[in-house]
């Protein structure tokens, strides 16, 4: 009696199974193929479009007929940096993007750790959902209920300028730092709360020698939202910001009534390197190490 | 006569609808090393957390020292708490985490250090103050956890599963290391544990919790030999009743009574016992070969079974695999059984 058992049928060696063999034996490929896509969009859409910008800031246009002249040119950066006008506004964009980050760190803080820490599960969910509801609501509709309610006619009637511009910012930019301080201290084990407690610190000590460093990487991934949205916006200063222009609008000014291009792209750099500033700073606190 | 370190009273806890803890009563003396015994959700952590004040109470007191804390904060008790899962700081280092307790009472900084390191050298880490948690083994986080509750010199050491992440070679090592360490700082420990191994080897009392209150409190010798329940018969080792019908045909009495396995001695059928002892006989039902020991299964002919445990003193595997099937008697002191109140 033959009681070897039946042999195992060979595999089939469809051209399919073929390359999922071959793509499992060879990791790189495999990993180079899913990467391609997103490395494509970064390289071209994304880096291209920078590269395009600071190439464009160095033309110029011709004063009569305005058209593009596609030669190297130190004139529209000696241009910004002479002027005052041009330092007052980047001055004062810079103090409006600290000035709604600073309002939406201390209102997005203890948002999110009640969110985090206390709220019930059922209640945490809901938070979140109230977080994030605004972020579905038009831009513009946001803008112009603030422009409602801040005209002399309105609720607040408190009137339109930079005042204005910085409380419509932190309105708009509010949730964009609650959601990255709320994961943070959702990471954090309610122990090490606890144990702090446990020897012997009160709640203003737990927070600033726990707390507050643990949470520091998401606090700073908060404020890189709502501090280059707010240096380039230029639509609610348009709707509340009456008189006081930002970088934003002598962007779309130049672009539009002016037709310099050149002078917007050269424009436009100055919030890219203070946002670059911005990093290399938060990178030697050493912030980031602890991600 | 001093007060207890420790006493519960009328100590109840609900969750909502959840009741935790159902009414604990409990005195724990100065300088004892004491057990918290049960499976998970039977209500241990949450009294250990009522003592250091994680939690409060929905009735009932809690005292240390004979006073009264149930409604103080964490900060405020004279405790202190080894986390289940270590609960270092991560963005200090192990002399920094150690020193935490002491900064908090400002206590001067070189006292502070030299606190710190003698902290350090009693839990065998000298030379790792500079170290990260992150770059601490499992085992060198529970140290640096035991040295940052114990240099504050509290009136009692809560310990939250203290051994449970480590691997069952260091989990030996800290028991006894553990023990030593209390020995020596003479602190009231009270810890934890789901393993029975880990409370009775360690502990010099026991209290075994099952749904929300205490089945038993006594020595591990106590609960071990004369389980007050079925339950912690049951769950300090492995609990061998015989009950009903069986009961009655093998010791001619009512209820229900256990014997430990390593109590019973396996003999050949037509041995004879005298009246010191009781017997039964059996079918070996199965054998389960264990290095020094082996444990035998045998289902009684009157009914239900017990597991005899053997030392292997003189047998190897081949020989007692071979017992299967056979029929035994099994024999025991009558000291050794004892009635269980269901």
């Amino acid at each position: 009696m033959n009681t070897a058992a039946p042999a195992r049928p060979a595999p089939l060696r469809t051209p399919r199974r073929r390359l999922a063999a071959f793509l499992h034996r060879h990791a790189g490929v495999r990993l180079s193929l899913l990467l391609s896509a997103p490395a494509l969009w970064l390289g071209l859409a994304y880096l291209g479009a920078l590269a395009a910008l600071f190439v464009t800031a160095f033309w110029s246009t011709d004063t009569f007929t305005g058209d593009l002249v596609r030669v190297p040119t130190w004139g529209n950066f000696q241009d910004l940096l002479t002027a005052d006008v041009y330092r007052t506004i980047a001055l004062r964009s810079v103090g409006v993007a600290v000035a709604v980050t600073l309002i939406d760190l201390l209102i997005a803080f203890p948002m999110a750790f009640a969110m985090a820490k206390l709220a019930s599960p059922r209640a945490q969910r809901w938070l979140v959902i109230a977080v994030l509801t605004p972020l579905w609501a038009s831009y513009l509709v946001k803008a112009y209920a603030w422009r409602v309610m801040l005209g002399s006619e309105g609720l607040l009637g408190w009137g339109y300028g930079l005042t204005a511009t910085v409380l419509t910012l932190s309105y708009l930019w509010l949730p964009y730092m609650i959601l990255p301080i709320y994961a943070g201290l959702e990471r954090l084990p309610d122990s090490l709360l606890e144990a702090a407690g446990d020897l012997g610190a009160r709640g203003w000590r737990t927070f600033r020698t726990v707390v507050w460093p643990l949470a520091l990487p998401a606090v700073i991934a908060g404020s890189v939202f709502t501090f280059s949205l707010s240096l380039g916006d230029y639509i609610t200063v348009k709707i509340v910001g009456g008189t006081s222009q930002l970088i934003g609008n002598v962007v779309y000014d130049n672009i539009g009534a002016a037709n310099n291009l050149p002078f917007a792209a050269a424009v436009a750099t100055v919030p890219v390197m203070i946002m670059l500033v911005y990093l290399a700073a938060v990178r030697r606190t050493g912030a980031l190490e602890n991600l | 006569m001093s007060d207890p370190a420790v006493r519960l009273t009328g100590l109840r806890k609900s969750f909502g609808a959840v009741d935790a803890v159902t009414g604990v009563d409990l005195d724990i003396a100065d300088g004892e090393f004491f057990a918290m015994l049960g499976p998970s959700g039977s209500g241990k952590t949450t009294v250990l957390r009522m003592i250091a004040g994680f939690e409060t109470p929905s009735a009932g007191t809690v005292e240390l020292g004979g006073v009264d804390v149930t409604r103080l904060a964490p900060f405020e008790r004279d405790v202190n708490t080894v986390f289940q899962d270590y609960a270092l700081f991560p963005h200090m280092n192990v002399a920094d985490n150690v020193e935490y307790g002491l900064r908090v009472r400002r206590v001067p900084r070189a006292e502070r250090r030299e606190r710190a390191l003698a902290a350090l050298a009693s839990v065998r880490l000298e030379g790792m103050e500079r170290r990260r948690p992150s770059q601490l083994s499992g085992g060198q986080r529970q140290r640096v956890a035991l040295a940052r509750a114990l240099v504050n010199r509290p009136r009692v050491l809560l310990l939250d599963e203290p051994l449970g992440a480590l691997d069952l070679k260091l989990r030996e090592e800290m028991q006894v290391e553990l023990k030593s360490i209390q020995r020596e700082v003479g602190i009231t420990f009270l810890f934890v544990t789901h393993d029975q191994e880990e409370a009775l080897t360690m502990s010099d009392r026991v209290a075994v919790f099952d749904r929300g209150q205490i089945e038993q409190v006594g020595t591990p010798a106590e609960v071990y030999e004369r389980p007050a329940s079925t339950f912690v018969a049951g769950f300090v080792g492995t609990s061998n009743l015989i009950s009903g019908e069986a009961a009655q045909a093998v010791l001619g009495r009512e209820g229900t009574f256990s014997v430990r396995p390593e109590k019973l001695r396996l003999a050949g059928l037509d041995e004879t016992v005298d009246g010191t002892e009781h017997s039964a006989t059996g079918t070996v039902a199965e054998v389960v070969y264990a290095g020094p020991a082996t444990r035998f299964v045998v289902e009684l002919d009157a009914g239900g079974r017990l597991i005899a445990l053997q030392q292997n003193l003189q047998v190897s595997s081949m020989d007692v695999m071979g017992l299967r099937g056979t029929r035994v008697r099994l024999v025991w002191h009558r000291r050794h059984e004892f009635a269980i109140v269901p």
